[in-house]
């Protein structure tokens, strides 16, 4: 095969078949397929989100079984974040990282593939952990993501499913970002420095950052886990001198980086929209970059404010309480750099707009509410509530989700070569907007009045919130069918979009992804171009 | 050896990776089994999946590398590759070690009834923190059985230090003999690294033989035995994946792929080869030691 | 100018309708549960100091964002200024939000870090108890005298306002009196909470630690596990009594003669009948046992083994009092042999030997049980 290969070849456009996508080493393709995957376990999750939500409908058990109720909370979890944010993100990093530094493709692109088709068997560990417990599996996996012992010690294989799918992940995301630093450090163009790159590039450098040393700390920590189960170990038992909050301390050192994991490409992406639409050049590139990489920075020691409760001492914990509370500096420094380039701009609604405005007020929301979760006294009151869903709903959904939402249609008239159809887009801004705060907010009030997570069933106090809540879910939900059908109505056809499609794309600190036609021919350059 | 400097080298569709993930998940759904009661033989089927695929690639690889398809970007691509690569290594020693710390230095005190949670030694009559735990918090019942004695520094682990740093220095030498063409140094210098290699490993095995057998110690007597053979278990299966890997270079040596100028897999192989000895150097002095 | 003016409007109303909740909110649960000890009336202080900035700041967010939006929006005319970014406030503005924001962080930490003292500030407790969580319920150790609550849930319809909320033993605490908890837990992380009187910590199996409180407040007060501990998580409410001090000692007195009156009875060497020890085994593996291996015995498989027919629950009795005594390690089946004594252990395993058909036909005695410890 490798022999065959010609400078030449490469101009012969696209393999065909089931090989083009399965032995893929294209950047594009690979983006797409990522993309792809991410759609449909959003489906997935999504499905058991409003099982979720049906569930808890109203008082009484109405569907599910209780264990089989925190299976569906752990997995739609899991499904949502490793699943969907994150494989959305490497999808659009592949599809618009070379674009923008003038690259030929990924630096490793075998090795890209390979970080792809790794999704797929472990969404299917995933699964089978779900499954294996109606077979004789044993005790379902009821621990909610974070997979705390000794409960997940009680669980049945579906437990070990979970730690192996864990593990692919790992290989996934690290492989990823290997290529993707790489391709960042050694595959611009020329004249296509570090300080010009899109914001998009430097979001996804300190993204790929955070996962090289988070991911494998992860793998660790599950290790032992196995080991405990069936090995005889005993790292989190303290009858032979081992201790439960060990695995939390590993968990959470993984856990809220990845939460800036699932932040900083939307953030990046903001950073694109904003401008564009604005007409006017991203206000403190240099402040945003400085500000990611305190980010960076920050979230990797402040991991315990998920663990207050567990009895650390008080130097400890205000340390923790300190540091958490700091990070609003550095976002809200991206914060006000996004609101002063809107500032004396001349500003349109496209959908992409629309998704990036409502991001800025939902996430400043969310934000405001981590910095109350992170004054300890008072988390150790809204700890494990409804609350604490509340504010990672807000910071999730807005914060990754929609910006996913943004930047597909932001830049599916460049991937696919046709315009989306702006009124069912705003159609779609509206619904989901409107029904994701109605399923959110009024959680925040569920968990004061003092309704716990991860409960099948609750007490009549607590309905009128749950039944809002599940309104909006249902609402929120049937939204992503129209999602779906935009999609493909424009992957279909419609009007042709030019090159530039958006006339204020090449504002200010653009790439060189809108020198290429609307779609980009399957090979971009090759010979690189020349950035002044 | 024709030499393509203006462009990068893009590779056409390859195979490699799907069977990489397919082999992967194979085994790994295999090791689920076989811990719940099943048998080896898929674990086994994923394996061979592997090795397959490690021949099948990197001799694509290396076959490219040969022809001269690769200008000095992509070397520097691999270069950063196997760099970053070591760091996602680093942290994942970084977590055990960070265990170990914590178990030792916090959590045993609270079950000795020291600092914020010293109410503990309530639930454990008698119980006194001592490192290395012999005597556990339930007395040694239930689950977990109580070692004899704890593994000291001198005798094999010193042993194993010298073999292990001695080997740094040849690997080292050897790099010199290629950067210079000394043939004699370049391959007696990686000959002695693969065998001090190997006796590290031999070693090590009997180290364990040793502790299941007379002292007690197993995977069972708490969490002295638990991070262990946790920290020094990871580090042998890195050393012997790096004895290996060493070995194939050394086939590569003979053969004669490397000119002092190109000789990257090489040089990533002695990265990788340090990093393990750095490692070492760690659990000698917070496993063996202190 | 006219919109200025407008926005200010909202402002006033939108702020005026949060203060306005602020009063209402004991009735109507848009707030934490009105406090009922010290710790938690400051901590409830401080959630509202915090929770105002929040809410301030996302206002004034939104109205800023607006603003802007309607002011600089094209379909108005305005044209970009292409040179903002360079100009003074955007060389320096990377420095001045963030010491403003800095600003903001300060004065939370600050009363932060001080009620975080006043939580963890430990006055000599007049009243100690032990709480430990269980698979799925509450046990109270009061470690002064002896006495010894386990409080499980109480069955009750959904549309019934007990529902999940109410338990079959109360737990008493007398009011004005430093009482210190210690958590801690048999089987997997639970955490106690009642917000109204006292903040949360988990309960680690293996681990205890301490909080205080002083409540301030005769009444009853709610409260219900909030640590994910598996297939009952929802179903493990904890209702606290509090009473006068002269009440209370009144209960402690009760319970301490009722302690004392099972222990004599468990410990002396009597033998017992089958129909006591039935009668008494029915009502112990209801309370105790149910939840698991449910109440014809047939359990949940392949989690919670069926004891009706099974091998250990017909064959020899020294392994049916090993598994109950001691339990099984790594699964959700705790030892119970240090929660019961030796008449409660005969008394379930003769049940489970004799109910739902199983016809070992053999009685088990508190002899056989201090024996088989
Ligand atoms: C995208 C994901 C995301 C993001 C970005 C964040 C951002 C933050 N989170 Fe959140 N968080 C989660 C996802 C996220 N979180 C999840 C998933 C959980 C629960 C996990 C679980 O238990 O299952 C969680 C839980 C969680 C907890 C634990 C609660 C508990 O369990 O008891 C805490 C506590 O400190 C916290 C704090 C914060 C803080 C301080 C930030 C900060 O980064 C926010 C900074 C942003 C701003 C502050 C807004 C912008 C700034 C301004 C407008 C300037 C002015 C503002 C001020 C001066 C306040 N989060
Ligand atoms: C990126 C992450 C992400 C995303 C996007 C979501 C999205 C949603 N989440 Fe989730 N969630 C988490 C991350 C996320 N969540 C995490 C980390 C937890 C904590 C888990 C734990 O405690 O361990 C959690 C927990 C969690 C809970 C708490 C469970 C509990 O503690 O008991 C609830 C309850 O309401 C919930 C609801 C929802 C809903 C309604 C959506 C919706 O936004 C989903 C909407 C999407 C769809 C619905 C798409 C599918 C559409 C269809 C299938 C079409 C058909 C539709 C209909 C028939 C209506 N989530
Ligand atoms: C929290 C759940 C739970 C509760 C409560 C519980 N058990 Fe169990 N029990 C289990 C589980 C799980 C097993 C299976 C252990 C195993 O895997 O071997 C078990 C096993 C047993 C067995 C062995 C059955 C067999 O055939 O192997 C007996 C006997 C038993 N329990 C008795 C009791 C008694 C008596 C009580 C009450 C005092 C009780 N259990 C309360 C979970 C529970
Ligand atoms: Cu006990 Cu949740
Ligand atoms: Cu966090």
């Amino acid at each position: 095969m490798s022999d065959a290969i010609t400078h030449e070849a490469h101009h012969h456009g696209p393999p065909t078949g089931a090989k083009r996508w399965l032995y893929s080493t294209n950047h594009k393709d690979i983006g797409t397929m990522y993309l792809i995957f991410a759609l449909i376990m959003l489906f997935l999750g999504g499905a058991m989100a409003m099982v979720i939500r049906a569930e808890l409908w109203m008082p009484g058990l109405q569907l599910v079984e209780p264990d089989f109720f925190n299976n569906l909370v752990t997995n739609h979890a899991l499904i949502m974040v490793f699943a969907v944010v994150m494989p959305a993100g490497v999808g659009l990093a592949n599809w618009m990282i070379p674009l923008m530094i003038g690259a030929p493709d990924m630096a490793m692109p075998r090795m890209n593939n390979m970080s792809f088709w790794l999704l797929p068997p472990a969404a299917i560990l995933l699964v089978l952990s779900m499954i294996v417990p109606f077979f004789g599996g044993g005790q379902t996996v009821n621990t909610g993501w974070t997979l705390y012992p000794p409960l997940s010690i009680q669980s049945g294989m579906g437990m070990d499913f979970l730690i192996f799918t864990v593990h692919i992940l790992g290989v996934s995301s690290i492989m990823g970002s290997i290529n993707i630093i790489t391709t960042i450090i050694n595959m611009r163009a020329p004249g296509m420095n570090m300080m010009k790159m899109p914001i998009f590039v430097w979001s996804w450098f300190f993204t790929a950052l955070l996962l090289i040393v988070i991911m494998p700390v992860f793998a660790g920590g599950v290790t032992m886990l196995l080991f405990d189960r069936h090995f005889g170990t005993s790292f989190f038992d303290a009858a032979g001198g081992g201790d439960p909050v060990l695995f939390q301390h590993i968990f959470w050192f993984f856990g809220h980086p990845e939460v800036y994991v699932l932040l900083l490409p939307s953030i990046g992406v903001l950073g694109m929209i904003i401008p564009t639409f604005s007409r006017k050049p991203l206000f403190g590139y240099k402040s945003l970059v400085y500000g990611m990489a305190v980010l960076y920075g920050l979230g990797l020691i402040v991991w315990a404010h998920h663990q207050y409760t567990i009895g650390m001492s008080i130097e400890t914990t205000t340390y923790f309480m300190i540091g958490t509370i700091l990070i609003s500096i550095p976002v809200g420094l991206m914060i006000f750099n996004f609101i002063f380039t809107l500032w004396k701009g001349s500003i349109t609604f496209e959908t992409p707009m629309l998704f990036a405005l409502a991001i800025i007020l939902m996430f400043s929301f969310a934000g405001t509410t981590g910095v109350m979760l992170a004054v300890v006294p008072a988390d150790l009151q809204y700890h494990d509530t409804y609350f604490v869903v509340a504010h990672f709903h807000y910071a999730l959904i807005p914060g990754s989700l929609f910006g996913l939402y943004a930047a597909v249609f932001f830049w599916m008239p460049k991937w696919t070569g046709h315009m989306y159809n702006e009124r069912l887009g705003k159609i779609f801004f509206w619904w989901t907007t409107i029904g994701f705060n109605l399923t959110f907010f009024p959680q925040h009030f569920s968990g004061l009045a003092g309704m716990p997570r991860r409960i099948v069933d609750y007490n009549m106090i607590f309905t009128e919130f749950n039944v809002m809540s599940s309104v909006g879910a249902f609402a929120f939900g049937l939204s992503h069918l129209l999602f779906l059908y935009i999609i493909i109505k424009t992957v279909k056809g419609g009007e042709k979009a030019t090159t530039e499609v958006w006339d204020g794309s090449s504002i200010g600190y653009a790439g060189l992804e809108w020198t290429v036609p609307s779609p980009p021919p399957f090979h971009t350059f090759e010979k690189a171009p020349v950035v002044k | 050896m024709t030499s393509n400097e203006d462009s990068y080298y893009l590779p056409e569709l390859s195979k490699w990776p799907v069977i990489a993930a397919t082999a992967l998940f194979i085994t790994l759904l295999g090791v689920v089994l076989w811990v719940n009661g099943g048998s080896l033989w898929i674990t086994g089927l994923g394996l061979v999946g592997m090795g397959y695929m490690f021949f099948g690639w990197f001799g694509q690889v290396i076959e490219e590398s040969m022809s001269g398809k690769y200008n000095a970007q992509v070397d520097k691509t691999f270069r950063m590759g196997m760099a970053w690569f070591i760091t996602s290594e680093v942290f994942f020693f970084f977590c055990f070690f960070g265990c170990l710390f914590y178990l030792r230095t916090i959590s045993l005190g609270w079950l000795g009834g020291e600092g914020t949670m010293a109410r503990s030694n309530m639930l454990w009559d008698d119980f006194a923190a001592a490192w290395p735990l012999i005597s556990l918090p339930n007395g040694g019942g239930g689950l977990y059985a109580e070692a004899k004695e704890a593994m000291g520094p001198m005798g094999l682990p010193l042993a194993n230090t010298i073999i292990l740093l001695t080997s740094g220095v040849t690997l080292t030498w050897s790099h010199h003999g290629i950067k210079h063409g000394n043939r004699f140094q370049q391959v007696w210098g990686l000959v002695l690294t693969v065998l001090l290699g190997v006796i590290f490993l031999v070693c090590q095995a009997y180290e364990y033989y040793h502790a299941y057998q007379e002292m007690g110690l197993t995977l069972n007597s708490g969490i002295y035995g638990a991070t262990f053979y946790m920290l020094t278990g990871f580090h042998g299966f890195h050393v012997a994946m790096g004895t290996l890997m060493l070995f194939v270079i050394l086939v590569r040596l003979l053969k004669g792929h490397f000119s002092n100028e190109h000789h990257f897999a090489f040089e990533a192989v002695a990265w990788y080869w340090h990093f393990v000895d750095v490692v070492w150097l760690g659990l000698y002095l917070f496993v063996y030691w202190l | 100018m006219h919109l200025k003016r407008e926005s200010k409007l909202r402002l006033a109303t939108v702020g005026g309708l949060f203060v306005l909740s602020n009063s209402a909110v004991a009735e109507y649960g848009l707030n934490l549960v009105e406090p009922a000890s010290e710790i938690t009336r400051s901590v409830f202080d401080l959630h509202m100091l915090t929770a105002k900035l929040a809410f301030y700041i996302s206002v004034i967010i939104t109205v800023l964002v607006v603003y802007i939006l309607v002011k600089y929006r094209r379909s108005s005319g305005a044209e970009a200024d292409m040179q903002m970014h360079k100009g003074k406030f955007g060389v320096f503005s990377w420095l001045l939000v963030p010491i403003i924001v800095l600003g903001i962080d300060l004065s939370i930490a600050g009363p932060g870090t001080k009620t975080l003292h006043q939580v963890e500030r430990h006055v000599d407790a007049e009243l100690t108890v032990k709480v430990t969580g269980s698979q799925w319920k509450w046990t109270y150790d009061y470690l002064d005298n002896d006495v010894r609550v386990v409080s499980n849930l109480q069955e009750h319809e959904p549309n019934e306002p007990g529902y999940l909320r109410s338990v079959d033993k109360l737990f008493v605490l007398p009011v004005d009196t430093n009482i210190r908890f210690l958590h801690t837990a048999t089987d997997v992380l639970h955490a106690w909470w009642v917000p109204a009187i006292a903040i949360k910590k988990d309960s680690i199996p293996g681990y205890i630690h301490e909080t205080s409180t002083r409540i301030t407040k005769e009444g009853t007060y709610y409260g219900q596990c909030a640590e994910n501990c598996g297939t009952g998580h929802a179903y493990m409410p904890i209702v606290v009594q509090v009473v006068s001090k002269e009440k209370f000692n009144d209960w402690v007195a009760l319970k301490t003669a009722e302690a004392s009156a099972a222990a004599a009875e468990a410990s002396a060497d009597k033998v017992w009948s089958k129909e006591d020890l039935m009668a008494r085994g029915e009502e112990l593996y209801v309370k105790n046992c149910v939840a698991c291996h449910q109440v014809n015995g047939e359990g949940i498989p392949p989690v919670f083994p069926a004891l009706k027919g099974s091998a250990i629950a017909t064959g020899a009795v020294a392994d049916h009092l090993d598994v109950v005594i001691k339990g099984k390690a790594g699964t959700a089946m705790a030892a119970w042999g240090g929660q019961l004594n030796d008449l409660e252990v005969a008394a379930i395993v003769t049940y489970e030997r004799n109910a739902w058909g199983n016809d070992a036909g053999d009685l088990v005695q508190p002899a056989d049980v201090k024996s088989a410890r």
